[in-house]
């Protein structure tokens, strides 16, 4: 071969690996400059997220980074790659334990990130969950999150209250169909309460009569038409709700997990030309979902405040450093409750609601 | 031509070294039939290989010649027809088969394995693995072995130019890959050694050095089937030619007896030799 | 007769016609300083990788005076070990010149077994380790037959058994987790660690660096290993070598599942629990961290020892990132910078024959 193409072609490979190297040591430079600094006398907090591709902890680390330039604290962000990914969160985990971080403010994506958890506590890091409790409880020093419970009560008896008297048809779309999660049964449980139906276990979803009586808002029969997954995401949202609309063309209740698979259980009603006819609520109260209310698409959702979470997690672990005085939990509950507030146009009696005109002003996300 | 007409006898004047006694093939083909869906590939075709002499089967694109070599090694399993080696009946159903009866082939493509070396290429398939617990329980390679017969192999053949078994088979030119495939023939083929264009992409120089490998392992006393389109080769280096045409045997020549040109016009049918 | 690689033509137009042929100067150009840094490269596959792993510890322990802290050098050790384990597997796959897409399922199948024969089913520790394997070995065993009997390319095949290991995964588990303190102590013992002047090393290293070592033994000195290396160089020229190019390859899918068996086992330990979600993008990984360490995806090139330093790589590129507070999502793009400049440089090393 001649000279000039094999010399070309070792330029290129020549080039590939200096950018490469440059890369590389810009990665490491930037973050000797931006980054923690172990040396000095800075806090070190970690927040590890579930994935980054949900503005809902998009929220959150940005709470979390306003609080760490306010009060001086070298924050680290780290995320699963996908929801579900325990593994990334293990090593960020451990990895902040070796950086020698005070504390770790962590959405744990399972039980499985326990161990890695009690790794840190035992090193001394002072490990608060965010929006989501490990099982156990007692795995984190404390939790700050909605009382998911309360906020699917909230829209359940809202439901109930807006059918009047009629036979409520009832499509669940749920969170998972391959993992326990508590905010899963702790929202569809919650909301199944708060239309009045009684509950088989508390704490699993599915289990309860398929049809019966419901006793919120003046009562009447019910029959659930089913649970899908879905996964928290528009697009298996959507399937969720197709699927149950084959099962039971009758829906006229749904309830989703969160405003995202509310959105994909709307197209399906659409494309059946039921999304007049059928009582939509969900949970999150994000501002693409506060705006969604405002425009009838989702009947009420109950609105979290990642941020607070965030926030308070980090002031909490702040305060710890600096006072040794540890966060309590709220009362009545194994956890510090940042609460939730029901987002409605339609107003129910003697439950309390704002309007998506006031949660505009409180929502997270764009 | 009709196909009784192309089953020639093989007549006396027509074995190579007269001085030989008449004895049987060493391998011999009878009636081999071997088609593809529609495409008749063989078509009852005979073949025979005496001790000691170098056949070329010589044939016009499509003849057959392939198939022929492939029938014959155990690359492909003829429809119909019999394989005798020695006298014997013998079937071979796949290379391995072929190879246990002494039977080697060069085979168009080679069929080294670039990334290996020269030594671990001669033994692919056959390694020597070591005496003792290393050898029956690790399984362990004997792979010093290896390379020192690699290496007498490749001297007793004459071939000088590679002198490291280890070379990967990638950094040798064209012709060096060629010698290693031949050595790995003649060095297992202990009843026959059949090439299939050995010459095709090798320069002069180069192919004069495998011409003269053919040589050596015919006076060695190891027939050789020669597979070739380079008409002076052949008549260069065969002591019979075996004409192949649309898939039958047309003729059986001798470089004495016949020219380059009657051979060409037996190949294309001009004339039935 | 036509070579089968590209490279050889121009090869063969331009030997010299002259006096005897010197391997040396014709064909290992060795004229310019980078034709020998390129040829060194090509015939020690490790070095490479073995220097990217070398610079990054320099530049990483200048960067972060905690990265060679005793502590910190034993988690990456950790963090690789699982990855570590399946990268021998995929090394086994990929030196055939297939792909092996099941591994993490197939790993997460076996661990769920395992854990939940020994929690939920009583069976002493030992024996579930057994169906643990033996779940591995079938997984695999279907990965070849499918291979091998129906001529699937192995990225379908695995693309398909990688859904059907996830989805039984989930229906035997139920798709709960379970939780080590409910595993018995030897299964989770991989977990564990004992100290080699003052780094902790935990058992499942230990089991990770023996497999290497074994791999690398059998890959090497045995003509199993050379049949491998040869399948996946060419095909063709194996069978016609006189290899049964199906029997190797159904024996490396079926090696790959006990390999990815005893990875279910480290991983047991290294989580303290057993979960249908943990081995998700271990496919992907173990892929990097082979690719990384220098093995060509077309094939019959690579070392089983590349891997690990492969894996290395990326544990200590991962865990130097986040020491320096850098984001994850700077770790993964870091990771994939490493990945295109391997098999860039996997090219450039292949064009050394020109």
């Amino acid at each position: 071969m001649n000279s000039t193409a094999r010399r070309s072609s070792a330029r290129r490979a020549i080039a590939t690996l200096s950018i490469a190297a440059i890369a590389a040591l810009g990665l490491a430079a930037c973050s000797s400059s931006g980054g923690t600094n172990s040396s000095s006398s800075k806090v070190g907090v970690a927040l590890i997220v579930k994935t980054t591709t949900n503005p809902y902890f998009v929220a959150m680390e940005d709470a979390a980074k306003a609080a760490a330039k306010k009060d001086g604290v070298s924050l680290t962000l780290a995320a699963g790659k996908k929801d579900g990914d325990a593994t990334t969160q293990i090593q960020a985990i451990e990895d902040s334990i070796s950086r020698g971080d005070k504390g770790i403010l962590i959405t744990p994506t399972d039980n499985t990130v326990n161990s890695a958890i009690a790794k840190a506590r035992k090193a001394g890091l002072y490990v608060i969950a965010l929006d989501t409790a490990p099982d156990p409880a007692n795995a984190v020093d404390i939790t700050f999150a909605t009382d998911n419970r309360a906020a699917g009560v909230a829209i359940g008896k809202w439901a109930a209250a807006q059918l009047d008297g009629k036979k409520a048809v009832i499509g669940l779309v749920d969170l998972f169909s391959n993992q326990v999660a508590s905010v899963d049964y702790d929202r569809d449980q919650g909301f199944l309460a708060g239309m009045g139906i009684p509950l088989n276990d508390a704490n699993k979803n599915g289990d309860e009569a398929p049809s019966g009586k419901y006793t919120g808002g003046k009562g009447g029969d019910y029959v659930i038409a089913g649970n899908q997954p879905s996964n928290g995401d528009e697009a298996d949202g959507r399937t969720a709700m197709e699927t149950e609309l084959s099962k039971n063309p009758n829906i006229n209740v749904v309830y989703a997990i969160n405003e995202p698979a509310a959105f994909g259980a709307y197209e399906a009603l659409k494309a059946a030309g039921k999304e007049k006819s059928t009582i939509l609520v969900a949970i999150d109260g994000g501002c693409t979902g506060v705006k969604e209310v405002s425009q009838g698409i989702i009947g009420a959702t109950s609105q979290q405040y990642p941020s607070q979470m965030a926030q308070l997690g980090m002031e909490a672990i702040v305060k710890l450093a600096k006072t040794g005085k540890k966060p309590t939990t709220s009362a009545g509950l194994d956890f510090f409750n940042t609460g939730s507030k029901l987002i409605t146009d339609k107003p129910v009696d003697g439950l309390p609601s704002i309007t998506s005109a006031a949660g505009t002003q409180t929502c997270w996300g764009n | 031509m009709d196909s009784k007409g192309t089953q020639l006898t093989i007549a006396e004047d027509t074995r190579p070294g007269s001085t030989l006694p008449f004895t049987q093939p060493v391998l011999q083909a009878k009636r081999l039939v071997k088609t593809y869906g529609k495409v008749v590939g063989l078509d009852g075709v005979d073949l025979e290989l005496f001790q000691g002499e170098v056949l070329a089967v010589i044939g016009d694109n499509g003849a057959g010649k392939s198939t022929l070599i492939k029938c014959l090694t155990g690359a492909e399993v003829p429809d119909t027809g019999e394989l005798w080696l020695n006298g014997r009946r013998v079937q071979f159903r796949r290379p391995q088969d072929a190879k246990h009866f002494g039977i080697e082939t060069v085979y168009q493509g080679l069929a080294v394995s670039p990334a290996l070396d020269i030594a671990s290429n001669l033994y692919l398939g056959r390694e020597i693995r070591r005496r003792g617990f290393a050898g029956t329980v690790l399984r362990m390679m004997d792979t010093k072995l290896m390379r020192a017969n690699a290496k007498r192999e490749l001297d007793r053949l004459g071939i000088s130019t590679l002198q490291d078994v280890t070379v990967a088979i990638e950094n040798l030119s064209g012709g060096q890959r060629q010698a290693v495939a031949v050595a790995r023939a003649a060095a297992f083929g202990s009843k026959v050694v059949i090439l299939d264009e050995p010459t095709a992409a090798l320069g002069v120089r180069e192919s004069g050095q495998v011409l003269d490998l053919i040589r050596r392992l015919r006076d060695e006393g190891i027939p050789v089937i020669l597979v070739s389109h380079n008409m002076p080769q052949v008549f260069e280096v065969a002591d019979r030619i075996h004409i192949q045409r649309l898939g039958k045997r047309a003729a059986v020549i001798t470089p004495t007896s016949h020219s380059m040109t009657d051979a060409v016009a037996i190949m294309t049918g001009a004339s039935s030799g | 007769m036509s070579p089968k690689s590209p490279q050889s033509s121009p090869a063969t137009g331009a030997s010299p016609a002259s006096g005897t042929v010197d391997l040396a100067t014709e064909f290992l150009d060795r004229s310019t300083p980078l034709g020998r840094v390129r040829n060194l490269l090509h015939r020690y596959p490790a070095l490479s990788p073995g220097i990217v792993l070398i610079v990054s510890l320099i530049v990483f322990g200048i960067v972060s005076p905690r990265f060679f802290f005793a502590n910190n050098l034993s988690l990456i050790t950790q963090q690789v070990a699982v990855v570590g384990t399946l990268a021998i597997a995929q090394t086994l796959v990929i030196l055939t010149a297939g792909i092996d897409l099941s591994v993490g399922a197939i790993m997460v199948l076996s661990s769920l077994v395992i854990a939940q024969t020994a929690s939920q089913n009583h069976v002493p520790a030992v024996l579930a380790l057994v169906l643990g394997l033996l779940v591995g070995l079938a997984a695999g065993a279907l990965n070849g037959v499918l291979v091998t009997r129906l001529k699937l390319p192995p990225f379908i095949v695995t693309l398909g058994t990688l859904n059907v290991f996830l989805a039984l995964s989930l229906l035997y588990s139920n798709s709960a987790s379970v939780i080590g303190q409910d595993i018995p102590a030897l299964i989770t013992n991989t977990g564990n660690t004992f100290s080699v002047g003052g780094i902790g090393i935990t058992y499942g290293v230990v089991i990770m660096l023996v497999l290497y070592i074994v791999m690398a033994f059998i890959m090497t000195q045995t003509p199993w290993g050379r049949h491998v290396y040869a399948v996946g160089d060419d095909k063709e020229s194996a069978r016609l070598a006189g290899i049964s190019v199906n029997r190797v390859l159904l024996s490396v899918y079926v090696a790959a599942g006990a390999i990815l068996a005893i990875g279910a086992w480290i991983q047991i330990g290294r989580a303290d629990a057993a979960s249908p979600n943990a081995g998700t993008d271990l496919n992907l990984d173990s892929i990097t961290a082979v690719v990384i360490g220098g093995t060509s995806l077309f094939g019959g090139r690579g070392t089983i020892w590349g891997s690990l330093l492969g894996a290395l790589i990326v544990g200590v590129f991962r865990n130097g990132l986040a020491l320096a507070g850098l984001d994850v999502l700077y770790q993964t793009l870091a990771v994939g910078v490493l990945i295109i400049v391997a098999v860039s440089l996997d090219q450039w090393i292949r064009k050394a024959r020109n």
